[in-house]
């Protein structure tokens, strides 16, 4: 099949960009979206173009580096990643827009690549249960209700990708913050250090420039994970707690 | 190449002869002095770690924030290392080429993790776990290293429960772990199918908790080019800054590598896009020892290619095989037919048929060479690509009956939705199509027991060194060793090494940090300048096919003699002919690849040459003239039990063969049967 | 993140819109269940009005509990706008490069519209207060210092009716999304069940709210409510 692909284009953080067209013909609707961008790229290489630079690393949905605007959806029209998504999802003769991340807090390096280390900023502000290595306990020394893993583990899938913050109006991190808030707050292990990490982590996040959350629920309409909104009404306690306690 | 330590080489000359009588690789490589690990002390074998911890100098406290560590790598082998030795209190920098740490392809593993917790009281215990891991390995691993991971990997479990890894668990709140991978015992931990994942966020926390504490700096989008060697000993790295492209001198006392595996010199493989052996080759070009570089593990259930533009394959849990029936048609007329209008006379379940008493679960390496056979037979099925089909059946429909299909739901769910959401087929209505796929190499830079490398100063870990599966990897035991590498071994080996320090300062006008440099500067410069006409991907892909063909999973002297061949000539090519648009400083993904290829390209000549030596069937490694009457894997323990340690001796110069002579104290060697 | 607070993050400043919104809620329900009042007539609704004057006397001064009320939604409102205002600052700057092509997926329109439907609501307020509290101005240019009477000559002017449903409409979407979003705010939408209840609830305050109030001026342009 044969699509026009309406890309932004920018050389680096420091240029401006703007959208290009392309046209690529003989797409095989077997193919995943990036793969797509793969063939567009060694047709653009064989021209003596620039290639689009795009992230992508694990290509099975499990890294978190791929993440791309499609037609006005952070990962486009699946509930997945940008690398799970395939070319069987679009027709014949679509026009497709690809942007990258839009939010202050994740500039653009290049074409549709960005700068997501806000997030692992946001882990070093507290997103982590302080143990050292060698002083753990006996593994079974603390039991932990089935119900309690099984919520911890449901959330702690997230995949760090950014498409929360991409799909989110205010580019609110609420639900990246969220979802580690509720992973270790749901643990026994993870409550000596909850107040700290909440206003730790939303501390951060507020430094980072990311927006307040409206709670509308754009976040988790995108999330590949399908983290559910719960885990950002978990931060808002974890973070009402912590006041209350003075912190 | 001879700055190495005296104490892991004996030097003795008489081993300088020339190679065995009908050595397939003569003319190939030269052969050079044994090789001994000399750090594993001598003793009972559930004595020696003790022992080595004991005998393991100290570093002083006060002495550890003037100790520079350099840690390639941030999976589960990195970002443990980072952490506890950032908690220890030592400076350590971080380097890994994706844009968080967190990302590292740890992050994929599915399966499980390997620990001798013995909590179901099957009688696991160390020594079982060591035992599984040797004879699964084939009787190829060095049996101290194997004893030492064994005896660890239970702390690994008290470790990551206390991180809040949220691993399975039973209605009584303790952990549930499963049997896998054939073994008889149930000790594989688990977290859903994304037990890598939860692992390496654990450890990835536990780092970014010390770069918040100041002790580890971490480097994003770096990419390590080169190693840097002052008088002998590992003192830094070059590495491109990604985003500016700035090429960046990084000095340390230590270097340790914890890159990850290679198994992307295949193109097509289960490995994440960037997977690379740059880090790995570029000091085994400074001195470290390659070991066993052609032991590649070939996983049997991965999702067939489906044409040309395929960038990668992925992998779907063996634990599939516990339900489904691999099949193919027994009529190759057949083989185009709906699946479901075939009878089940014309059907040839062929595993079931071959190893009755294993049928479907037989080990990995026997069910992908079986799966290749009959494609090549031309049985095949799925599409054609280049002109064979290259998929086998793999069928739930009797299992539907048994279980019904929410039963099957229940246990496989997320699988069936991942292979219907990349194949666009719904594996409840017509059986799944899988075919092997590269997915874990073995070999890697050779270490001592200490885990380091010939190069005193460089330590590896994880799949980036050789040391712990011989010639075949149980399953869930990677995760295994990369947290024990991490967490619970050099930690206390590096320290004897660091003992010694703060080493002398050096300059980066040290004449071999200035060159290290250059060198890296001058191969930027050629990429771009070279203006060929052929992408860096079509190279990529071309070396792939010729590994796969000739080095994949059944090997001949002739195959890999025609591979080296065809291998010198497209490297030859790739140098004069390469295209690399855009420049040095920006972020430039064709500049970054055409250095990954360039070292995949020589990788894969010494993959040939190692898998041409060793004419032996073993493990996941298959020669087709080692084989028995009835075309199974013929081991030669009195010929090959040795590790073929491969010392770099110049470009253009023939590769070095040290072998370590492999001594079973605690175990016996025997040659395993799945029939 | 060391020195940080609790207190100072966005999170505290959405607690405290929470709050408020919270207790303009108890507000225009009292105040509406007052407005129903005109269907009793013209007597009941003006000692209604009176009674508002003399409540908790003699423990409170006439008006005593008026004023009360009136400065603490005032402060409510001074709290609720510039958390808003502050929040509304923030979130345009954390996009500050706009998308070629965005679209919406889960959001509901109130939510999307909860800023401008606010700035609705408050020009309303300001006017409504100037109408009826501080300025009392008859657009019919009748008495003003008789409550009911004052209420029938306003809504039975048409374009006033208007303007009051057209509030009503956005004070009806303010708190459809409002009720759902304070509760998660506050943290009690951990589950499925209570996020479904706390969506529910939004829906009923806001028919029965913004349907209260509009009942009124309705009832008056219809001509069942008169002098
Ligand atoms: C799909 C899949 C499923 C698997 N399932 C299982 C399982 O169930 N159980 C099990 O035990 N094992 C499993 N394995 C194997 C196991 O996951 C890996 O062997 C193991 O995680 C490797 O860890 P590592 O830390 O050594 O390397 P990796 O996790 O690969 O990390 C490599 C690191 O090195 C960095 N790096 C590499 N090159 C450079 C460079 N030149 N410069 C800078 N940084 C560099 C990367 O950025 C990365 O951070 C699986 C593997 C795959 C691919
Ligand atoms: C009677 C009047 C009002 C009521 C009953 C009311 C009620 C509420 C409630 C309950 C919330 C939810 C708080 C939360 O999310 O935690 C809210 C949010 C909000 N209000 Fe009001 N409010 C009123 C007036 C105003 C005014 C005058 C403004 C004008 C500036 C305004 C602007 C906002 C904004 C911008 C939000 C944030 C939206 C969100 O977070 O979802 N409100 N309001
Ligand atoms: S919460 Fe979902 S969308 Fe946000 S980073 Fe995690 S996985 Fe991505
Ligand atoms: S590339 Fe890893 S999640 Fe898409």
């Amino acid at each position: 099949m044969k699509v026009t692909l309406k890309i932004w284009r920018q050389p680096d953080a420091a240029s401006k960009g703007a959208m290009h067209t392309y046209e690529l013909d003989g797409v095989s609707s077997d193919m995943s979206f990036l793969e797509m961008l793969d063939v567009l790229n060694e047709d653009l290489i064989a021209k003596g173009e620039d290639p689009v630079a795009f992230d992508s690393d694990c290509r099975e949905g499990i890294c978190g580096m791929c993440g791309l605007m499609i037609n006005g959806q952070a990962h486009g029209p699946e509930v997945t990643t940008t690398c799970q998504l395939h070319m069987r999802s679009f027709k014949d003769g679509d026009e497709i827009v690809i942007e990258p991340w839009r939010s202050d807090a994740f500039p653009v390096i290049k074409d549709l690549v960005v700068d997501r280390s806000a997030f692992d900023r946001i882990i070093q502000a507290g997103g982590y249960i302080s143990v050292n290595t060698g002083s753990a306990p006996e593994a079974h020394s603390v039991p932990v209700p089935r119900d309690d893993a099984i919520r911890a583990f449901n959330v702690a899938t997230c995949i760090g990708c950014g498409a929360c913050v991409a799909a989110c109006p205010n580019g609110s991190a609420s639900l990246f913050m969220g979802a580690k808030i509720t992973h270790l707050g749901e643990l026994p292990q993870g409550q000596p250090e909850r107040d700290t990490r909440v206003v730790g982590m939303v501390a951060q996040h507020d430094a980072e420039g990311f927006g307040g959350c409206t709670n509308i629920g754009e976040c988790t309409a995108a999330c590949p994970k399908e983290i559910p909104l719960d885990v950002i009404s978990r931060l808002n306690w974890d973070l009402h707690a912590a006041l209350r306690h003075g912190r | 190449m001879t700055d190495m330590p005296d104490t892991t080489l004996t030097g003795d000359p008489s081993h300088d002869a020339p190679a065995d009588h009908g050595d397939d690789a003569a003319g190939y490589y030269t052969p050079g002095d044994p090789i001994r690990d000399t750090k594993a002390p001598e003793g009972p074998i559930d004595e020696r770690w003790q022992t080595r911890k004991f005998e393991a100098r100290l570093v002083n406290p006060a002495n550890r924030r003037k100790l520079d560590i350099i840690i390639v790598g941030t999976g589960l082998a990195g970002a443990s290392a980072a952490a506890t030795l950032g908690e220890a209190g030592y400076n350590v920098k971080s380097f890994c080429y994706q844009d968080s740490p967190r990302r590292a392809h740890s992050i994929a593993a599915q399966g499980g993790i390997n620990a001798a917790k013995n909590y179901k009281e099957d009688g696991d215990s160390a020594h079982r776990l060591f035992y599984d891991t040797v004879k699964g390995g084939d009787y190829r691993s060095r049996e101290s290293n194997v004893y030492r991971l064994a005896e660890v990997s239970t702390n690994i479990i008290d470790q990551c429960v206390a991180q809040g890894v949220p691993f399975a668990r039973e209605y009584g709140g303790l952990l549930d772990n499963r049997s896998f991978g054939g073994v008889q015992v149930s000790r594989t931990f688990y977290a859903r199918g994304q037990t890598g994942q939860q692992l390496l966020i654990g450890a990835y926390q536990a780092m970014e908790r010390q770069v918040a504490a100041g002790t580890v700096e971490q480097f994003t989008r770096h990419e390590m080019l080169e190693l840097i060697v002052v008088d002998g000993k590992a003192r830094g790295i070059i590495a491109r800054d990604m985003v500016t492209g700035e090429i960046q001198t990084h000095l340390a006392d230590v270097v340790v590598l914890a890159s990850g595996g290679y198994g992307n010199v295949f193109f097509l493989s289960t490995n994440a896009m960037g997977s690379n052996v740059t880090a790995a080759w570029r000091a085994h070009r400074k001195g470290a020892y390659m070991a066993n570089p052609c032991y590649t593990q070939i996983h049997p259930t991965c999702i067939p290619v489906t044409g040309s533009h395929q960038s990668k394959l992925t992998l779907m849990s063996e634990s599939l095989r516990n339900d489904g029936r691999i099949w193919v048609p027994k009529k190759k007329s057949d083989c185009e037919k709906d699946p479901r209008e075939i009878p089940e006379e014309d059907r040839d379940y062929y595993l079931e048929r071959i190893y009755p008493s294993f049928g479907n679960l037989v080990p990995r390496d026997i069910a992908s060479r079986a799966a290749k056979n009959v494609c090549d037979e031309g049985r095949g099925v799925g599409p054609e690509v280049d002109g064979v089909r290259r998929g086998v059946y793999l069928d739930f429909s009797s299992a539907i009956e048994r279980l019904g299909r929410d039963g099957i739901e229940e246990k496989y769910d997320n699988l069936f939705d991942m292979y219907a959401r990349i194949t666009g087929e719904n594996p409840y209505e017509t059986p799944m199509r899988i075919y092997p796929a590269v997915h874990y190499v073995m070999g890697g830079l050779w270490v001592d027991y200490d885990l380091q490398s010939t190069i005193p100063g460089l330590f590896v870990t994880g799949e980036a060194n050789f040391s712990d599966h011989g010639a075949n990897r149980l399953g869930a035991s990677a995760l295994m060793q990369g947290l024990a590498d991490g967490y619970f071994v050099l930690p206390h080996t590096i320290r004897d090494y660091l003992a010694d320090g703060p080493f002398e300062k050096i300059q980066e006008s040290h004449p071999a940090v200035v060159e290290a440099r250059q060198a890296v500067e001058e191969r930027v410069t050629h990429f771009l300048s070279t203006n060929g006409t052929r992408s860096v991907d079509s190279y990529h892909r071309e070396l792939g096919n010729i590994m796969w063909e000739y080095c994949g999973m059944e090997r001949t002297e002739d195959g890999l003699k025609k591979a080296i061949d065809l291998i010198r000539t497209l490297k030859d090519d790739f140098w004069r002919n390469v295209k690399v648009l855009g420049t040095a400083d920006s972020l430039n993904q064709s500049l970054e690849k055409a250095g990954r290829v360039a070292d995949f390209m020589e990788l894969g000549e010494l993959m040939c040459i190692d898998a041409l030596n060793r004419r032996e069937s073993c493990g996941g490694h298959f020669r087709g003239e080692s084989q028995t009457e009835d075309g199974e894997a013929l081991r030669h323990d009195d010929q090959f039990a040795y590790v073929a340690a491969w010392e770099f001796a110049g470009d253009g110069e023939l590769p070095v063969l040290h072998k370590e002579d492999l001594v079973y104290t605690a175990i016996e060697m025997k040659q395993r049967s799945y029939k | 993140m060391r020195d940080a607070r609790a207190s100072r993050s966005t999170i505290t400043l959405k607690l405290l819109m929470a709050a408020s919104g919270l207790l303009f809620i108890l507000f225009v329900l009292l105040h509406m269940y007052g407005n129903l009042k005109a269907f009793s007539g013209h007597d009941a609704y003006n000692e209604y009005a009176e009674h508002l004057r003399t409540l908790g006397e003699p423990m409170l001064p006439f008006e005593g509990f008026l004023w009360i009320q009136r400065t603490t939604l005032v402060v409510a409102l001074v709290v609720h706008v510039y958390a808003a205002a502050t929040l509304w600052r923030r979130a345009r700057g954390a996009r500050t490069q706009r998308y070629v092509m965005k679209k919406n997926l889960a959001s509901s329109f109130s939510s999307r519209w909860m800023r401008w439907g606010g700035l609705t609501i408050l020009l309303f307020l300001i006017w409504h207060l100037v109408q009826f509290s501080f300025g009392k101005v008859n657009v019919a240019g009748g008495e003003t210092n008789d409550p009911y009477n004052l209420l029938v000559d306003t809504f039975e002017t048409w374009w006033m009716t208007l303007i009051y449903l057209a509030a009503m409409f956005a004070l009806g979407m303010h708190l459809h999304h409002g009720t759902w979003s304070a509760a998660q705010t506050l943290g009690l939408t951990n589950n499925v069940r209570a996020r479904r209840n706390a969506k529910s609830l939004g829906w009923i305050l806001a028919v029965v709210i913004a349907g209260g109030f509009s009942l009124v001026p309705i009832c008056v342009l219809a001509g069942v409510i008169t002098k």
